[in-house]
């Protein structure tokens, strides 16, 4: 799972899966017990979503750059209004200080103590 | 700190996994060599954590228990005493310029108990489930950062700053930068890392930003710089 930065404004579905946690379902987009439903004009029948649609649905706010033509999907809002939609931990994949991946999910039974820390 | 602390929890069944907040990785690698760590430390150059847990200020920290669920949200995790932040304490502020002893008279007033993070942690580790601390998914949900759209914009103004940043064009990340605190005031992760390119020995007022370390926590008052934990 990583941040959203968008070039295009159609995203395929299933890196906008791999980017959120969210999965689109034929009754919305779902992520652990929630699901939200979607417009039609939210899947654009190439497997590929409409971003500024599927952020209205989910709360996710969009915001672009436009001299550099880029855009950001912020997290959701629509489900909680907090900063956890679940409990269920994400996914996460974040590199060491070697550059190499390490998956949160391959520490599964055993408790896990995660600690943010900056050099600043 | 934490390795010393990972060494007595490790055999106990709980990993410690430290995540630096560095949009720029080089800054965050020298102390990670320094700790030597066991343990997985990670850099999280995008703040990613920020926006998946909530983080809001370091040390913060979250549990995951052996099923994958988050049974403490994000919340001020301390690893005990702190040499560096003791040594605020200690210093004779007139050996230190005016403005470096105004920062440290700001820092000495920071509430925070350095020990009950480690107090809580040893419960859960003994107690696993029973521990008062470990909570239901609801109460984690609902103890977990507000998120309005606000907050969410904040973070996607933020991310598209350490893109914009990352891509080698730091002049066009500080104006998403400075949306990025204006909508989420509370979040330190994104002022701090901001302020620290533009002054990375005092985080001090520059043309870039509206605010600095020294005039924000005097604005919100230093006793607020750490969310109070409840158990």
């Amino acid at each position: 799972m990583r941040h959203v930065i968008l070039h295009d404004l159609k995203v395929d579905e299933h890196e906008f899966e791999a980017r959120t946690g969210w999965s689109i379902k034929p009754q919305g987009a779902c992520k652990a017990d929630a699901c939200v439903p979607l417009p039609p004009v939210a899947r654009l029948g190439d497997g590929r979503l409409d971003a500024p649609v599927i952020s209205e649905r989910l709360g996710m706010p969009l915001v672009a750059d436009e001299l550099h033509g880029v855009w950001a999907l912020g997290p959701e809002t629509a489900v909680t209004g907090r900063a956890l939609t679940s409990a269920v931990a994400p996914d996460l994949v974040l590199p060491d200080a070697d550059g190499n991946p390490f998956k949160l999910s391959s520490l599964r039974g055993r408790k896990v103590l995660l600690v943010a820390w900056a050099s600043w | 700190m934490w390795q010393e602390l990972r060494t007595r929890w490790y055999p106990l069944g709980l990993e410690v996994v430290t995540v630096a907040l560095d949009v720029e990785s080089s800054e965050a690698r020298p102390f990670i060599e320094q700790a030597h760590p066991e343990h997985p430390s990670l850099i999280d150059e995008a703040h990613l954590t920020v926006e998946l847990f909530g983080f809001v200020n370091v040390p913060n920290g979250v549990w995951i228990d052996e099923d994958g669920m988050i049974v403490r949200p994000s919340e001020p995790a301390h690893p005990g005493r702190n040499p560096v932040t003791e040594s605020f304490r200690t210093i004779d502020l007139s050996t230190v310029p005016p403005d470096i002893a105004d920062v440290l008279r700001e820092a000495r007033k920071i509430k925070s108990d350095p020990d009950v993070y480690v107090t809580m942690v040893d419960d859960w580790v003994a107690r696993d489930r029973e521990s008062r601390y470990a909570l239901t998914a609801d109460e984690v949900i609902a103890r977990s950062e507000p998120r309005t759209g606000a907050e969410a914009t904040a973070a996607a103004e933020f991310e598209l700053g350490q893109y914009l940043h990352r891509a080698g064009d730091h002049a066009a990340a500080i104006p998403h930068w400075r949306q990025s605190h204006r909508l989420h005031p509370d979040n330190w992760t994104y002022k701090r890392q901001a302020w620290n390119f533009e002054d990375p020995m005092r985080q001090g007022h520059t043309d870039a930003y509206d605010g600095s370390w020294y005039e924000d926590i005097k604005r919100i008052g230093a006793e607020n710089y750490y969310r109070e934990i409840i158990p």
